[in-house]
């Protein structure tokens, strides 16, 4: 079935600690580990800007507050 | 049904009746001998009047469950022995500094180790000095009556709440199963709930806890107790003087072995010793201003404990070692009887004469 | 960019953790992967959802997550290891309208607190635990845990945990399922997102159980310690998912909040009208005004009293009587029996002073003034300590007359004429009838002479105030012990010597 709807997830850069959790849960393999590092010096998760589908798993899988969000686009605004 | 306030119970079912009329609302304890009767006493009364009484599972779980009561802003209590207290004092510690109020009874018995239930008062150490680990000290009262151990029900709580700290009221197994006619107090209003407090209706940033991993941050909360307890110090200071004005040798005793120490100052009077006896009533704080005060004009004092001379420190750190300080005490579960210390304090007393003769000018 | 958030920080926490020291105000102080920080969000996310911040306490324990109330917006407490369960028992005991969390690991839970909170559990505490296992001690750096897998190396297991040395884990949720109280028991694994969502409904049900009053549950999580087991993120679940959930098998072993009514507690009693009802006691209908003195010189002086006799004769409770009597009659009086197992089947005696002033020792141990023996032991055991002149009363039914010299002795056959009346129990009063004989030879002056009688019966209604057989039978004994006395010994002068205030009336 097909998803009509369209979503995108925010990483916060200087929230994320690098576990790679959210990388391994996502269904879709749109999450990345950068190789880049934030201020506590890790090196960070990002999203490839393409592909999400929604399904929350790196938010919840994610053991960082508000590292994740998962924001569902407007028409307007895809 | 007309009443009346005239009443004979024991102490240890005195100091519930207090605590019922101070308002407190929860108790929590676990049996043990000579302070059951204060759980029997707490099992009936608290459960009658709807408020919270529950048998724990051990002495760690009872001052716990008093430390979740207290941090949710109620009036609890809890209530023990010796080895009883030693195991509550984790969370006794935990109290002092979370500054949480509660009250502890503290029926003394023999020790160490597993004892005998006769009555001892070797917790002094443990009661009066913290007892658990880090730098606090608890208020400690201690009833040498019945009436006491009921108005010290009440009293307790006015200090605990005032002082946000725990308050132990000590006394042993005679005291506590001793039967005496007494008057009960007027029933307290039931208190507001402490804005500290973690509870509905309350703001829910309330938050307690004991634990600062930045050392200065612990060193401020150490501070601000230490500045407590010298409030504590200068304004709580409690003890019962008796014929101490023209006293040349001073006993002093609190509890059951305070009592037994006025009934031998009657005895040495009729002989024509000029002894007194200070009670202390406050154990912390030690009545130090009373004990320096007298020692102005005393020549001798004498430690009457049931313990192996844990008191004595106290009186010798009062005085600054000042005036000569001797100990009679028993253990084991042995009270002093009255004879006995007649016959020491006299002996104590001819001794200080042919000293005083030859050395004191 | 528009849009809907539609998963974000949840507000069940707070918006920035100021109460965590240090610089980082905006995430958790836990190890990447930390399985605490993913339910963390569970819980936080239900808290907000069912809008119970207000009154939902959160205890945090002693381990990794002694810190908790950094980042809950509720109210938070920080316990002593172990001990959460029973300051949760205190917490929701002093208000049953407070939803309490006890957030525990496998140290804090299985080991050293594992008592307080079976104990809890078995109560049927209203209460939600979550019950973090990841088979090893995080915060004191990965030492064995009582959740540690067979063969699992830790600090304290280097070798690998042996079966025959430390023991099989301990399975704490079939335990707990075990008992009667818990209404839900489930456990569940922070790994692959299937079992997070799975995690995210229990909490969610647990906490519909507090809110409902339905009383214990427990929700365990098998949770990642990546950096103490030494694994990455994907060899953390897989630990998890195969090798801890073989042992610890996933699901739910208990869910019968349905069946249970909410727990309902008393509300207190405040009011100072019932709460005198209760703790006051009825004042007899005789008795004397509060400055009432009994003019008889004897009792210008501290009267000292030993009763003694055999554990269930009602030697405590004749000592009771006479203190009754005394506090009747204004008197201070001390009451103070033998305590502890003797009293259980051996030798029982209690001590009872009265006085005008605030009575001194209340141990009697010599100068006794009046020896009440019930027994043939007791008596032998408590005759030296009897003053010269002092008053013997015994039970003549069982104690052979004894040799007293100087004193003042009176026998009754008590339990003789007890268990005429129909109970031994009444011996008690025969023997106080016989006192009264004693005192109104000896002791009492004008007015006195006939209030002894009087005094009994107030006390006897004191005791008894609802039992008016009881009361009337006791009445019969003590003029049944009045009427058969046996005046045994009444040396001369004896009466004349009986310190300062003897009468004699004989």
């Amino acid at each position: 079935m097909k998803n009509n709807k369209l979503y995108t997830v925010i990483i916060k850069p200087e929230e994320c600690k690098g576990c790679e959790r959210c990388v391994n849960a996502c269904p879709k393999s749109v999450l990345k580990m950068g190789e880049q590092l934030n201020f506590m010096g890790v090196p960070y998760a990002y999203y490839i800007g393409d592909g999400c589908i929604g399904c929350a798993a790196c938010f919840y899988t994610c053991p960082e507050p508000g590292a994740i969000t998962i924001i569902e686009k407007s028409e307007e605004g895809s | 049904m007309e009443r009346t306030n005239k009443i004979l119970l024991k102490g240890n079912e005195a100091v519930v009746y207090g605590a019922l009329l101070a308002g407190c609302e929860c108790f929590f304890g676990y049996p043990i001998t000579p302070a059951s009767e204060i759980a029997h006493t707490a099992a009936r009364y608290f459960t009658r009047l709807g408020r919270v009484f529950l048998q724990a599972e051990s002495e760690i779980a009872a001052i716990n469950m008093v430390m979740g009561a207290a941090a949710s802003g109620r009036r609890a209590m809890t209530a023990s022995s010796g080895l009883g207290i030693s195991l509550k004092q984790e969370g006794v510690s935990y109290l002092a500094c979370c500054e949480l109020p509660a009250v502890i009874v503290d029926v003394t018995r023999g020790g160490p180790g597993l004892g005998n239930i006769g009555p001892e008062q070797a917790d002094y150490n443990q009661v009066v000095k913290g007892g658990g680990h880090g730098n606090y000290r608890c208020i400690v009262l201690a009833p040498s009556s019945v009436q006491e151990m009921c108005d010290f029900g009440v009293l307790s709580f006015e200090l605990a709440d005032k002082y946000r700290t725990p308050v132990y009221v000590m006394t042993d197994g005679v005291i506590g199963q001793m039967m005496e006619s007494l008057e009960l107090p007027a029933p307290l209003k039931k208190q507001p709930l402490p804005e500290w407090a973690l509870d509905y209706g309350k703001n829910r940033n309330n938050m307690i806890t004991s634990i600062f991993l930045e050392y200065d941050d612990l060193e401020s909360v150490n501070i601000r107790l230490q500045e407590k307890y010298a409030e504590i110090r200068k304004h709580e200071q409690r003890a019962e003087e008796y014929l101490v004005d023209d006293a040349d040798i001073v006993l002093v005793g609190y509890g059951i072995a305070g009592r037994i120490a006025r009934s031998a100052i009657d005895e040495l009077r009729e002989r024509g010793v000029k002894a007194g006896l200070i009670r202390p009533i406050t154990l912390f704080p030690f009545p130090v201003d009373c004990l320096t005060r007298t020692a102005e004009h005393t020549k001798m004092f004498i430690s009457v404990e049931m313990s192996n001379g844990q008191m004595i420190d106290d009186i010798k750190l009062s005085i600054e070692c000042c005036r000569p300080i001797e100990l009679i005490n028993r253990m084991g579960g042995n009270i002093p009887t009255v004879t006995e210390i007649v016959d020491k304090t006299s002996s104590f007393n001819d001794k200080l004469k042919t000293e005083h003769g030859k050395k004191r000018p | 960019m528009t849009g809907k958030i539609v998963y974000a920080r949840s507000k069940g926490f707070f918006e920035r953790f100021e109460r965590r020291p240090g610089a980082i105000k905006d995430n958790m102080h836990y190890c990447p992967g930390c399985g605490h920080g993913i339910l963390h969000k569970l819980i936080a996310e239900v808290i907000s959802d069912y809008n119970i911040q207000d009154k939902t306490i959160f205890i945090s324990p002693v381990g990794c997550s002694v810190f908790a109330y950094y980042y809950f917006d509720c109210f938070g407490i920080s316990v002593p290891h172990g001990r959460a369960p029973a300051v949760a028992t205190g917490l929701v005991r002093a208000n049953p309208d407070n939803i309490v969390i006890s957030y525990q690991g496998d140290g804090d839970l299985g080991a050293i607190g594992f008592n307080n909170f079976i104990q809890a559990a078995n109560r049927g505490e209203n209460i939600a635990v979550f019950f973090v296992n990841n088979a090893i001690y995080g915060m004191t750096g990965g030492q064995m845990a009582p959740t540690t897998l067979p063969g699992q190396k830790t600090q304290t297991s280097p070798f690998g945990r042996s079966v025959t040395n430390e023991g099989y884990p301990l399975k704490v949720s079939e335990m707990v399922a075990a008992l009667d109280s818990p209404v839900y028991v489930e456990r569940t694994a922070l790994s692959s997102v299937r079992n997070i969502m799975n995690a995210r409904k229990a909490v969610r049900k647990a906490l519909r159980n507090t809110i409902d009053k339905k009383g214990f549950s427990m929700v365990e999580f098998l949770s990642g310690c990546p950096i103490n087991l030494k694994m990455n993120a994907r060899e953390m679940n897989e630990f998890i998912d195969n090798q801890m959930s073989n042992y610890f098998p996933l699901g739910c072993l208990k869910d019968i909040a349905d069946s249970r009514d909410p727990i309902k507690r008393p509300e207190g009693v405040y009011n100072s009208r019932q709460v005198i009802d209760v703790l006051y006691p009825v004042k007899v209908q005789k008795g004397v005004a509060p400055d009432f003195r009994n003019p008889s010189r004897i009792f210008e002086k501290e009267r000292r009293i030993k009763i003694a006799g055999f554990g269930g004769q009602g030697v405590l409770s004749l000592g009771m009587m006479i203190a009754t009597m005394s506090k009747l009659r204004n008197f201070n009086v001390s009451w103070l029996p033998s305590y502890g197992p003797e009293m259980r089947g051996g030798t029982a005696n209690c001590s009872v002073v009265l006085s005008r002033e605030p009575v001194g020792s209340p141990v009697v141990d010599k100068e006794c003034n009046l020896l009440i023996a019930l027994n043939q032991p007791s008596l032998d055991k408590f005759l030296p300590e009897l003053k010269t002149n002092g008053v013997l009363i015994y039970d003549s039914s069982t104690i052979e007359p004894p040799n007293c010299g100087d004193r003042i002795v009176y026998a009754v056959k008590a339990s003789d004429i007890a268990k005429r009346i129909g109970d031994l129990k009444y011996a008690n009063s025969v023997i106080l009838g016989t006192l009264s004989v004693v005192m109104e030879d000896y002791f009492l002056e004008g007015a006195d002479k006939q209030d002894f009688d009087r005094t009994f019966e107030e006390a006897i209604m004191d005791c008894f105030s609802s039992k008016q057989s009881v009361i009337q039978l006791n009445i019969d004994a003590f003029y049944a012990g009045k009427q058969a006395v046996f005046k045994e010994n009444q040396p001369d002068g004896a009466a004349d010597n009986y310190g300062d205030c003897a009468v004699k009336n004989k």
